[in-house]
């Protein structure tokens, strides 16, 4: 075969607008191109002059699939700023609310996104008529995981009761009764989701991928931890200036988030996986371990495997940090502004996301800097897409497009967030 | 039954925007199946795969015109659908991208962009309305997912949507919350704000923030007199109303009238 092209004009199944060229030249993929046209919406430039309390619901915006990765690591950039710390009910009830947007955003992907890829669906709607009970466990599910998110931040999108130093009111036990039913239930449906994806068949393709995640010395990260490596990065969420850089790639005009002095990573399900194996409760280790997954996975058709584990860790947790909750005696930390730099990475369902905000004297925003998980593994898709497309050559054009869009799929794109690394090609020849 | 009539087309479109509205519709976790029941999914790319072709009976529009190309693309949206109905603050009055209007649009994309040069981008966000007539608007950054089913039916049933126009401050009073500008001096923008949240934020001992945009004839001026009485300045007035309907007409004039 002399040359093929392979374009998505309008990729689906993924947040946000985007496309993918891939070109095929004598029987090899020659590049891989995941282009992103969301439109630029600025949030960088007009968050300055705002005030610091204004950042969380202001960066939400930024997605609306998960605002509640923007509101922590807004918050812990800002209480970093403002040298203060969140600890007690406080701390976990933000776990809990993290757990929410987990099981929401990771069920919304693997059920209704990511699930129709492996077994040669459109998209989930059409799946249902042969899938009817997956798809219903799956809704079911993600509405536990709203439903923790509604309790907790007022509403499911856009969370209103997400403040810096803590939160505006905090929910009583007795609040929590109905939902710590709801869960164990959800707890039940998340289990047998992991055992659903682990029967989808999985193409055998391995790469040695450096792994960037939070890792924390008591629990699977959520909001805290230091940011680690399987090739020995070990750092505090400040550092990471000095250790990622966004570069130019030669040929085009990207901007990418890279490791410095090594190239590219992988942030998300996977790589949180890998790192923090060994603290999940033992509930997920054992279900991961009867999905047939070691500790180690470097296959990244199995994230959606990975996800439905963490989408149980995510209840499981939830129902501890439920169990030992006794209400606060106030909803917040007070606090004063100040001058100073803040930053903070959170583990988004997708992967680390970094904030670090400069403010002046009376806590306005000075500079603000956002680095989002899509961003940060763009290239990590390219180069999957160059290296395990490889195998598929033989596969008409249609079948060859859903594979290569499965392969991006693997990856959970958040586009909305990614778009200030917008790619744009343009041929000046 | 006319079991051979065919179901309406439901197309589900994105402009500039974070997904949230169109994550409403799939949010809808109990109603889901029986939406895909009675309306032909025709186009949703967020949900599933799928191409542009022919016309839809409702069009759901997400997010607001930012670019030449997705100025351009409206046209062609308006002329395929039969109902065009925006959904959330984006796409009815521009989103937080419009705090882009009141600055210089070059030394925005100077502050993100490391090559400015290479972004195509429009000086301003502008509702979709400002660029086709829309059937009808739906409000809220983002949308209530109540709401969005009451749109749907009422379409489904050949009827107006029933979706009040009154403020927070009356869904304040359905719901018995006391008053919390009254009763701790928070600040709110419950009285300018049009209704359809359920007053969340009081609920939750907090001011509303005005993420479902002006009411109808708003009165402004006055909330803002009362808000500087309980101690905000004019930068701090000027951003209460320049936030998630900053390009909302109502909003935008009271914003202009503070922070100099």
């Amino acid at each position: 075969m002399a040359s093929r092209t392979i374009k998505v004009d309008y990729l689906s199944r993924v947040e946000g607008e985007a496309a993918l060229k891939v070109v095929v030249r004598n029987g090899e993929v020659k590049s891989a191109a995941l282009s992103i046209f969301e439109p630029p919406r600025f949030f960088e430039a007009l968050l300055r002059g705002r005030a610091f309390s204004e950042a969380p619901d202001i960066t939400a915006r930024i997605c609306g699939i998960c605002p509640v990765a923007y509101q922590m690591s807004a918050v812990h950039a800002m209480e970093h700023a403002l040298g203060i710390s969140v600890g007690g009910q406080l701390r976990d009830l933000r776990r809990l609310l993290y757990c929410g947007e987990w099981i929401e955003s990771h069920t919304l992907h693997v059920h209704m996104l990511h699930a129709p890829d492996f077994l040669g669906y459109d998209g989930a709607i059409d799946m249902a008529r042969d899938h009817g009970e997956a798809v219903t466990r799956g809704l079911a599910l993600k509405k536990v995981g709203n439903e923790i998110i509604a309790l907790l931040g007022g509403r499911e999108i856009h969370p209103i009761n997400v403040r810096v130093g803590g939160f505006y009111r905090v929910p009583t036990r007795k609040d929590f009764a109905r939902l710590a039913e709801s869960l164990k239930r959800a707890r039940e449906a998340a289990l047998e989701s992991v055992q659903w994806v682990a029967s989808f068949d999985f193409p055998e393709r391995v790469r040695d991928y450096t792994f960037v995640a939070l890792r924390h010395p008591d629990e699977y990260p959520f909001n805290e931890g230091r940011i680690v490596s399987n090739r020995g990065l070990d750092i505090a969420a400040p550092e990471y200036d000095d250790h990622f850089e966004e570069t130019h790639v030669a040929h085009t005009t990207a901007l990418q988030s890279r490791l410095r002095g090594s190239g590219s990573y992988l942030v998300g399900p996977l790589a949180r996986y890998n790192l923090n194996f060994d603290k999940l409760s033992p509930l997920a280790q054992q279900s991961a371990r009867e999905a047939g997954l070691d500790a180690i996975c470097t296959n990244p058709y199995r994230s959606i495997v990975v996800r439905a584990v963490e989408a149980l860790y995510a209840c499981d947790e939830a129902l501890r940090i439920i169990d030992a909750y006794e209400e606060p005696d106030r909803p917040a930390v007070p606090l004063e502004p100040r001058a100073g730099v803040g930053f903070a990475a959170t583990e988004a369902p997708r992967g680390l996301l970094y904030h670090r905000y400069r403010l002046e004297q009376d806590g306005s925003i000075a500079e603000a800097r956002i680095i989002p998980p899509t961003s940060q593994n763009q290239q990590c898709i390219e180069e999957d897409l160059v290296s395990h497309i490889g195998g598929f050559l033989d596969l008409p054009d249609e079948a060859l497009q859903h594979r290569c869009e499965q392969t991006v799929r693997n990856y959970d794109p958040c586009i909305s967030c990614a778009t200030h690394f917008l790619r744009l090609e343009i041929d000046r020849a | 039954m006319a079991a051979d009539k065919p179901k309406p087309r439901l197309g589900v479109w994105k402009f500039a925007s974070c997904d949230g509205c169109q994550l409403t519709l799939l949010d809808c976790e109990d109603e889901l199946l029986d939406i895909a029941g009675a309306l032909d999914i025709a186009y949703f790319p967020e949900a599933t795969r799928g191409k542009i072709s022919g016309r839809y009976d409702l069009s759901l529009v997400e997010g607001s015109i930012t670019t030449p190309h997705d100025a351009e693309r409206i046209r062609d949206v308006r002329r395929r659908s039969r109902k065009l109905i925006t959904i959330g603050a984006c796409a009815t009055a521009g989103g937080i991208q419009s705090l882009r209007n009141f600055a210089d649009i070059k030394e925005y994309a100077a502050i993100v962009y490391a090559r400015p040069d290479y972004i195509q981008t429009l000086a301003t966000s502008t509702a979709i309305a400002d660029h086709v007539p829309v059937d009808f608007e739906l409000r809220g950054c983002p949308i209530s997912k109540h709401q969005l089913l009451e749109v749907i039916s009422a379409l489904l049933a050949g009827r107006k949507p029933v979706t009040p126009a009154h403020s927070v401050c009356i869904e304040c009073k359905l719901r018995g919350n006391p008053c919390v500008m009254v009763a701790h001096g928070t600040p709110c923008l419950g009285p300018v704000t049009h209704a359809g949240c359920g007053a969340i934020c009081p609920s939750y001992d907090r001011g509303c923030y005005g993420c479902y945009g002006p009411m109808e004839s708003p009165n402004a001026r006055s909330l803002s007199s009362w808000l500087a009485d309980l101690g905000m300045d004019g930068r701090a007035l000027q951003r209460v109303y320049r936030t998630f309907n900053a390009n909302a007409p109502s909003f935008r004039t009271e914003s202009e009238r503070h922070g100099k």
